[in-house]
């Protein structure tokens, strides 16, 4: 407990972040499933044009603090949030604001690659359709399918199945499904555990090249992915002081600082892998 | 010298080496053997009264199959000639109403079920009946249409026919779409909501499209069974020698191919005996086209 607070102390002194530069202003306060206590306490500016990775052992709750984001925990029936997520001004948890439009400006990515079982086509240009473009569909697809670096793999077979691609390939389609809308925010959860290293590789150096145009937060479970990609890094812990494992915010700061001279305690034991 | 050498390292080494190599006779082999052999005969007599009963319709009804008996009507005690036309249409039209019947309502109470609230109590009752009505005799069915429209109308009807048919079909379609639409992946439902769809869109646009190959073999597969029954048809389309005449037609007795099998195969006379043959082998022609069409339109696109 006492690691803790002195780490926020000297988190907050360590790092401070611009606040114009802050596109999501994220209060967690308190984050529920039924009577679980998942996540405490934790405030994270997600800053805009920069990858925010969230790092932490399994189970502190990153995942469910990357779903909360986006309001896709709320198809979780018994999910419950406390706090505020503040989005251009305005609280996407405020009683007026619809989950599903939220989700339309911050997209998501998602641990297992997930393309429908439609062409590879219709899956980039599903979102587009969704919000009734106008404009030149084949363009866009192919915009999309090129910054997400798939383009000349598949642009002589955009009417085959996207579940015919391969394990990189169908995520490198499901990043290329998001950006296709132009979404302002990317959350990215864990995208590069179900594959292998190279197409981890192709996926990483795409999501620096991603951050140009949206600001990205990602989750992962490995420190080498936070390290080669993330600009700053959250570091969540569990405790286990209430009765629960309940996640929390431990440290934030710039990616080179969290990892090579940490304020906290728990942080350095875990970035020097003394635990995970 | 070395050769001695070579193969007395040889035998010394055989002595410690695992024995690999079976006697196909042995008693383990022989009974697996003799397994694998039981399983492929059972298998072939799994084929056999399908294949035999086509065969024998074919054999018995094939020689009347030709463009009068297809679209004359049904002779009368003497008569010689005639054919099956009315029932066809018949049936086609009662099955015909009973798909616009309970497909809809079918596909729209399995997405209840698979979607919206699966474990709801009602979902519960309504699986729960769903799954009781696929065993109900049809003839209950029958006599249900029979109670609350038959004697309501005041007459037998191709309605009545119909609606007794969808009856039937309602379960089979209800737990087979269920079952198809829960064979969606989560995460592929979880992609659309990520992407800012409503619940009404992830199912017209995902889970709906995506399941639908299972859908449409469920479908097929109701209107199949419901093509084939009689009982139901007893009390609710009885019989006609005619073709069904227009709308009002509809709400007229109904002639259909499996009653007009019930009917002429008691008959004395060889020319109906034929044509009840040939009328087997109609309906069984067209259950089968209906399966076939289950399996190719069954198939996944994408």
């Amino acid at each position: 407990m006492t690691a803790t607070e002195a780490s926020a102390k000297n988190e907050a002194a360590a790092w401070s972040v611009d606040q114009q530069k802050i596109v999501m202003d994220c209060q967690l306060r308190r984050i529920f499933y039924g009577d679980f206590l998942a996540v405490r306490d934790s405030i994270l500016p997600i800053e805009k044009n920069k990858i925010t990775g969230f790092i932490g052992p399994s189970g502190c709750g990153k995942s469910t603090v990357l779903r909360s984001l986006n309001r896709m925990n709320d198809l979780i029936p018994a999910f419950r949030f406390e706090g505020s997520v503040h989005y251009h001004g305005q609280d996407i948890y405020d009683k007026a604001v619809d989950p599903v439009l939220v989700r339309r400006y911050i997209g998501m990515v998602f641990q297992q690659p997930n393309p429908f079982s439609m062409s590879i086509y219709d899956n980039v240009a599903f979102g587009l359709r969704l919000n009734r473009y106008k404009g030149d569909l084949d363009e866009r697809v192919e915009k999309a399918l090129r910054s997400a670096a798939l383009w000349t793999e598949v642009k002589d077979k955009l009417k085959k199945s996207g579940l015919s691609l391969s394990g990189g390939q169908q995520q490198r389609l499901c990043i290329a499904r998001a950006v296709a809308t132009e979404p302002d925010v990317l959350l990215m959860d864990e995208p590069c555990s179900a594959l292998d290293p190279i197409a981890t590789r192709q996926v990483e150096e795409l999501m620096l090249g991603l951050k140009e145009h949206y600001s990205v937060a990602l989750v992962t479970h490995n420190m080498q992915q936070a390290t080669r990609v993330a600009d700053t890094t959250a570091f969540f812990s569990v405790d286990m002081s209430q009765g629960g494992r309940t996640g929390h915010l431990v440290e934030m700061g710039e990616t080179r600082q969290v990892f090579e001279d940490p304020q906290a305690v728990l942080t350095k034991e875990y970035v020097s892998g003394e635990f995970s | 010298m070395t050769g001695n050498i070579s193969e007395a390292i040889l035998e010394s080494n055989l002595a410690d080496m695992p024995q690999l190599k079976g006697s196909l006779f042995e008693g383990r082999c022989l009974r697996s053997r003799l397994l694998t052999l039981l399983t492929w005969i059972l298998a072939s007599l799994a084929a056999v009264p399908l294949l035999s009963i086509i065969y024998m319709l074919v054999v018995k009804g094939g020689s009347r199959i030709n463009w009068e008996t297809l679209t004359a009507l049904p002779p009368a005690a003497f008569e010689f000639g005639g054919g099956i036309g009315p029932a066809i249409i018949g049936t086609l039209t009662m099955v015909a109403i009973a798909s616009s019947i309970s497909i809809p309502l079918g596909i729209l109470a399995a997405i209840y079920l698979a979607e919206v609230a699966p474990h709801s109590k009602l979902a519960q009752t309504s699986r729960f009946l769903a799954k009781v009505l696929t065993g109900f005799p049809s003839i209950l069915a029958g006599v249900f249409v029979y109670a609350s429209l038959v004697v309501v109308m005041k007459t037998y009807s191709a309605w009545a026919g119909g609606v007794a048919l969808a009856v039937l079909m309602l379960p089979t379609i209800i737990l087979t779409a269920e079952e198809a639409l829960k064979q969606v992946p989560q995460k592929m439902k979880d992609a659309a909501y990520g992407m800012g769809c409503t619940r009404a869109q992830v199912i017209g646009r995902v889970t709906l499209p995506t399941g639908l190959p299972g859908v449409i073999t469920g479908v097929l597969l109701a209107v199949a069974g419901a093509a084939g029954e009689s009982a139901p048809l007893l009390f609710t389309a009885l019989f006609s020698t005619y073709y069904i005449n227009g709308l009002e037609g509809l709400s007229e007795p109904t002639s259909s191919l499996s009653i007009l099998i019930y009917n002429f195969s008691g008959m004395p006379y060889d020319n109906q005996i034929e044509l009840a043959w040939t009328a087997s082998l109609v309906l069984v022609m067209m259950i089968l086209v209906l399966n076939v069409l289950a399996r190719v339109l069954g198939r996944r696109k994408y």
